[in-house]
């Protein structure tokens, strides 16, 4: 049985078209991004059938995407808050920033809020620097923050949750 | 003021991310002359514009497309590095967001010059946003027949497919970042060969920076005479507008495109406003967190030109320029640049794997007051075995950021060394 719809494995062999032909191993990021879409995160299952969809060794796909962060090989949060306090963050209080957000959310970085709202993580740089301190939720970004500009954002982002 | 706005002179144009404004502002009028001269004809006008890659090893871009294969039977491509991923460099990330019309166009024109017919845009996984304005910019370009089977009408196919990395910093390194799309873990290569004789899928390949190529256009459409020019120190070999992230503690950060040689002074006080709150300047580090940092009295005696970041002590690296004032920790900092590199080393060699971990461990102690006289000697041992022996830049660049502290601000580090002892005394 499939653990992926149809619609996510015919986005992958589509995907594996974009590269010059026998070059389809190109694709085991991109779909890998599709698969994470698709089942929430990458667990052994969806990596063996996205190797079996792309026709590579399941030991090289897991290998693959162990080597990257931005894919999740567990569960988390249904927002996940990435706090930069790499260097020009850190000059300009990206720690402070937080700091903040571990008390607000009672939780460690690396961790998850127990209703499963909100996993927050400490990130290097994101590439925002001349707008430090900066944090994105679910990779888009919030910048030049204080600590009343993140209290507004979780507000907003739990209001958006009691109206889902 | 030498700022001098050439590709970022339309950034403020409302939606200039959308075809029809940038046409109206005169986006691919370089298609127009472009096909009239022959391919090698535009690598002689890169080569004599000066222009050097702005993503880093600063190599002449013309010079670089000269070296391509030929003959190979295989195609040619061309990779565009948008991995950014430098501390404290943010303006590749503007230029896709701002202006990916403008990078299509130096890609078209970048195309036709080395003879390739598929780009690719590698793009840090964490640029969502401007990697869906890149991907929508390209849809348009295919559908007013800007790209597709022919480029404007003309017998030239080119296709641009955009690939999505996913959070390593080693991926901006090219080989690496080859290896990446080829589906691999991003771990770099052995050179030579170069990409240019055996790159993408053993082809020849050309790894340019999203700035170097978004540059492009300017070059085509006012001449390599005119790229020259612009240049204030009159000894420099790298001029033009180059784009510099400031960040840290200047009144206005941000991205400033400045004439080669402004010099430092006046971009810290004239176009970023000073020192934050009436603070005094510190250290700046002039190209990323690559770079060796320097100390007030030196930066203010340098340019931006490459030549004098160089003859200072430094690199000019990925332009990205972070300020400390006063009240900055210099430990404290260099910890935090190594936890970096400790953070996004590949793994592939000793040197590099095991001896951030070990720096990053030792500069603890220097934060938290706890070190040992001995350990200021680790740490100098540590840097230069990773200097010495890492198999790539990240290695070197990880023990320079611990190199250029210790050679300006050796005190502090042993300020925390004669505290500890003094702790240790128990007095
Ligand atoms: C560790 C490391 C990271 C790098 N990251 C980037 C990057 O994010 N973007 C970039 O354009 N070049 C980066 N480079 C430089 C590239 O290897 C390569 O020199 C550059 O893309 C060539 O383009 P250019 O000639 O236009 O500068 C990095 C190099 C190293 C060693
Ligand atoms: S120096 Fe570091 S990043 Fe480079 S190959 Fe060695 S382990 Fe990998
Ligand atoms: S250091 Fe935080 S975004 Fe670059």
């Amino acid at each position: 049985m499939p653990v992926l719809s149809d619609a996510t494995r015919a986005s992958i062999r589509e995907a594996a078209g974009q590269y010059p032909p026998g070059r389809q191993k190109s694709a085991v990021m991109p779909a890998l991004y599709l698969a994470q879409d698709d089942a929430g995160h990458l667990n052994p299952e969806v990596l063996r059938e996205v190797a079996e969809l792309l026709r590579l060794a399941p030991v090289h796909v897991a290998a693959v995407a162990t080597f990257y962060t931005m894919f999740e090989k567990a569960p988390h949060g249904k927002h996940i808050i990435d706090v930069c306090t790499c260097v020009s963050c850190q000059l300009l209080g990206g720690y402070d920033i937080l700091a903040h957000l571990e008390r607000r959310l009672g939780i460690k970085p690396g961790e998850t809020t127990p209703d499963g709202r909100f996993t927050l993580r400490e990130q290097e740089c994101l590439g925002s620097c001349a707008s430090a301190p900066v944090l994105q939720v679910g990779y888009r970004f919030h910048e030049e923050l204080t600590t009343v500009k993140v209290d507004a954002l979780i507000d907003e982002l739990l209001q958006e949750g009691a109206d889902g | 003021m030498a700022e001098r706005k050439v590709l970022l002179e339309r950034y403020d144009v409302p939606n200039i991310w959308e075809l029809d404004v940038y046409r109206r502002h005169g986006g691919y009028a370089t298609l127009d002359g472009l096909f009239a001269k022959s391919p090698t004809d535009w690598v002689e006008e890169v080569k004599a514009s000066g222009l050097c890659g702005r993503g880093g090893a600063g190599f002449p871009t013309g010079v670089k497309w000269s070296f391509l294969a030929k003959g190979t039977g295989k195609p040619t491509y061309l990779v565009v590095n948008a991995d950014e991923s430098e501390p404290g460099t943010c303006h590749d990330r503007r230029l896709l967001e701002r202006l990916p019309h403008q990078l299509i166009e130096g890609i078209i024109n970048t195309c036709y010059a080395i003879d390739a017919h598929e780009a690719y845009v590698y793009i840090r996984g964490e640029y969502l946003e401007p990697y869906q304005r890149l991907v929508q910019a390209i849809r348009e370009a295919e559908a007013a027949g800007l790209l597709g089977k022919t480029v404007a009408g003309q017998d030239f196919p080119l296709r641009i497919v955009v690939h999505r990395g996913a959070g390593a910093y080693i991926c901006g390194e090219e080989t690496a970042l080859l290896s990446s799309q080829e589906g691999d873990k991003g771990q770099p290569r052995q050179k030579p060969p170069f990409p240019a004789v055996a790159g993408l899928y053993a082809a020849p390949t050309i790894v340019n920076n999203v700035q170097t190529i978004s540059t492009i256009p300017h070059i085509v459409r006012h001449g390599a005479a005119w790229f020259a020019g612009i240049n204030l120190a009159p000894e420099s070999k790298s001029p033009g507008p180059r784009i510099l992230s400031v960040s840290g503690h200047v009144q206005r950060p941000g991205i400033y495109e400045v004439e080669t040689g402004t010099p430092f002074e006046e971009l810290l006080y004239g176009l970023c406003g000073g020192i934050r709150g009436g603070h005094d300047l510190k250290s700046v580090i002039p190209g990323g967190s690559s770079m060796p940092m320097l100390p007030k009295d030196v930066i203010l005696q340098t340019d931006t030109s490459f030549e004098s970041i160089r003859k200072a002590g430094s690199q000019p690296g990925s332009g990205a320029v972070i300020v400390m004032d006063e009240t900055t920790d210099i430990p404290t900092v260099v910890w935090r640049i190594s936890r970096f590199y400790a953070h996004e080393s590949c793994g592939k060699c000793t040197p590099c794997r095991e001896g951030n971990p070990w720096s990053v461990k030792l500069l603890r102690r220097f934060v938290d007051g706890t070190a040992r006289a001995e350990d200021l000697r680790i740490l100098v041992e540590v840097a230069e075995a990773m200097e010495k022996n890492s198999f790539c830049p990240l290695g070197i660049a990880a023990a320079w950021a611990t190199q250029g502290a210790l050679k300006h601000f050796r005190h502090e580090f042993e300020a925390r060394i004669s505290h500890a002892s003094a702790i240790a005394a128990g007095d």
